[in-house]
């Protein structure tokens, strides 16, 4: 099978090219990579060939629309493999709009079965696994950040084939852009995390948690009504926030709801303290504690400071 | 000014249960509402409309089920409904849904502005907005936290992942939602008696001019399987006469864990 891989995010596109390299090897095809900037990082992951797009400044959604149409044409592959960032997720569509083809969206697995493109991605809110295929050429897939890793780089060259875009005047007009305050937290990679939810009073309260991130060298996430709604911590875990995979989790005070468990799932131990016993939260938990958490929060701080 | 909102009504996903031996979400006969990011999508054309004036129409691609969902988006404020119900139009994927509802959106005409949710919550697709973009060939504004017009633009604040992006385009436009726009009314009881004389028209593929086989044949995504991933968690319940007790055998566990030095 060929694939044709994009992501305005040069990092996404090498993990996706190094997907895309296994599953063409996988099954005699070829990896071609789609740039509008330096074409030989591609080379390195694994790409047959890269499309150099020239005439393409910015991120016009409709712009690269018209890019991507172009290098369909030129490559044919059978799967375009897209990164699932914002930007890839409004074009990816709108893409398969125009080619009147089928795509499948923040697909968790990529993977062949039988000469067709099998995907595994969340449905229901979360709570499910759908397995899909699709029968048109090409398929498009969009693929989240960091679902596989990126090759380590060898030294490799390949073809480069520059694909010249007349863009049209843009239709949509950015007319201010305002940079998000870089958060200092990592959820996405922290190796241990502290979690609140709605059991917490005040804001004031996330002291306690402070402390037991503190002993255990972990970030403080919460749920999503802690920071959407309340603004006590400006980012959340779950389907609609961060997905996480620490080593630790520990849910205070968290019910466990099915868009704050898929946020969860690939965490390696999950610990839930939850004053109310029948809190979802703690059939989804390796240990649980049903207890009011402003008492045994403070107690397992002081039981991890004694053993320290 | 006419505002089109593309409505999707779905499983209430907090009462669909999972089948014990298949692993498959159960989800016929749990109650439907519209999905929570279309409801927002709603509110938002509806603010509009009290800033700008026009009207606001609902459409939806659903079955006979879907004329009582569309009760609500009535009573929240839209003028009138369209449900797009034909047999064939059953478990459509994206490409063949959005071409049902650009070909309604076409029936329709004369809108200024269509919007939904940036995905719904059943299937996590986000496409259905950006293909009708493509189809009507409109402008498309995505992931709009903010959305407002003015002077024949539209305005919407996007949400990016490291960026919020201004962006404006001229009528008409297309823009989806994120979660973050707004909390969607809770209609009055004077509104919901009243939503039940509004103008709610259903169609068919023939309304249309529609093909029913041919837009069978342009649902390429089948689904092969849906399963609730296993719990395989422990599970274990701390037992204890006292928070100090359960902290003390916790702390244990993770160190036996080897998540906790």
């Amino acid at each position: 099978m060929r694939f044709l891989v994009y992501s305005e995010e040069p990092e996404v596109g090498l993990q996706l090219v190094g997907r895309a390299r296994a599953l063409a090897d996988e099954t005699g095809g070829e990896a071609v990579a789609l740039t509008a900037s330096d074409a030989s990082p591609y080379f390195g992951v694994g790409a047959d060939r890269v499309v150099k797009v020239v005439g393409v400044e910015g991120h016009d959604v409709e712009h690269w629309r018209l890019a991507l149409v172009k290098a369909v044409e030129l490559a044919k592959p059978d799967v375009v493999l897209m990164g699932a960032t914002r930007r890839g997720k409004a074009l990816a569509p709108r893409l398969a709009a125009a080619l009147r083809v089928g795509c499948m969206t923040e697909c968790t697995s990529v993977g062949v079965v039988g000469g067709e493109v099998v995907v595994e991605r969340l449905t229901y809110g979360g709570s499910t696994v759908a397995r899909e295929t699709c029968t048109s050429r090409p398929a498009i897939v969009t693929v989240p950040p960091r679902t596989y890793e990126r090759p380590e780089p060898a030294e490799k060259a390949g073809e480069t084939v520059e694909l010249r875009v007349e863009t049209p005047e843009p239709r949509v007009r950015v007319v201010e852009r305002r940079p998000k305050p870089r958060s200092t937290v990592d959820l996405e990679n922290a190796p241990v995390i502290v979690s609140a939810g709605r059991g917490f009073k005040a804001k004031e309260d996330l002291r306690i948690l402070e402390e037991l991130a503190e002993v255990l060298g972990a970030q403080i996430g919460c749920t999503r009504p802690i920071s959407a709604d309340l603004g006590w911590l400006d980012q959340w875990v779950g389907i609609s926030g961060k997905k996480v995979r620490p080593s630790l989790y520990v849910a205070c005070g968290i019910s466990g709801t099915i868009q704050h468990v898929a946020g969860i799932r690939d965490s390696q131990i999950i610990v839930s303290i939850n004053s109310d016993e029948s809190a979802g939260i703690h059939g989804l938990s390796d240990y649980s504690v049903v207890g009011d958490l402003y008492q045994v929060v403070p107690a397992l701080t002081k039981a991890l400071k004694a053993r320290a | 000014m006419r505002q089109i909102v593309l409505l999707k009504d779905i499983p209430d996903l907090s009462e669909i249960k999972v089948d014990s031996e298949t692993r498959a979400p159960k989800v016929e006969g749990v109650k439907r509402r519209i999905s929570d990011l279309d409801k927002r999508a709603l509110e938002a054309a509806i603010r509009v409309k009290e800033a700008a004036g026009g009207e606001v129409v609902a459409l939806s691609l659903g079955d006979e089920k879907t004329r009582t969902s569309m009760l609500e988006a009535l009573a929240m404020g839209a003028d009138s409904a369209y449900v797009v119900d034909d047999p064939a139009f059953r478990g459509l994927d994206a490409n063949a849904t959005s071409l049902v509802l650009a070909a309604a959106l076409k029936k329709i005409g004369g809108f200024d502005l269509v919007l939904a949710g940036e995905m719904t919550l059943d299937s996590l697709g986000s496409q259905v907005g950006p293909r009708v973009a493509e189809l009507l060939d409109l402008p498309q504004l995505t992931y709009a936290k903010e959305v407002s017009v003015a002077e024949g633009r539209v305005r919407a604040v996007v949400d990016l992942e490291d960026v919020d992006e201004v962006a404006e385009a001229g009528l008409p436009a297309l823009v989806t939602v994120v979660r973050e726009i707004n909390e969607p009314r809770i209609p009055s009881l004077i509104n919901i008696m009243k939503a039940k004389k509004k103008p709610l028209v259903v169609w068919a593929a023939p309304d249309l001019g529609l093909d029913a086989g041919a837009v069978r044949a342009a649902s390429h995504v089948k689904v092969l399987s849906v399963t609730a991933p296993k719990v395989e968690r422990k599970q274990i319940r701390v037992e204890a006469d006292s928070a100090e007790e359960a902290a003390a055998k916790l702390a244990q566990l993770l160190v036996g864990e080897g998540v906790v030095k």
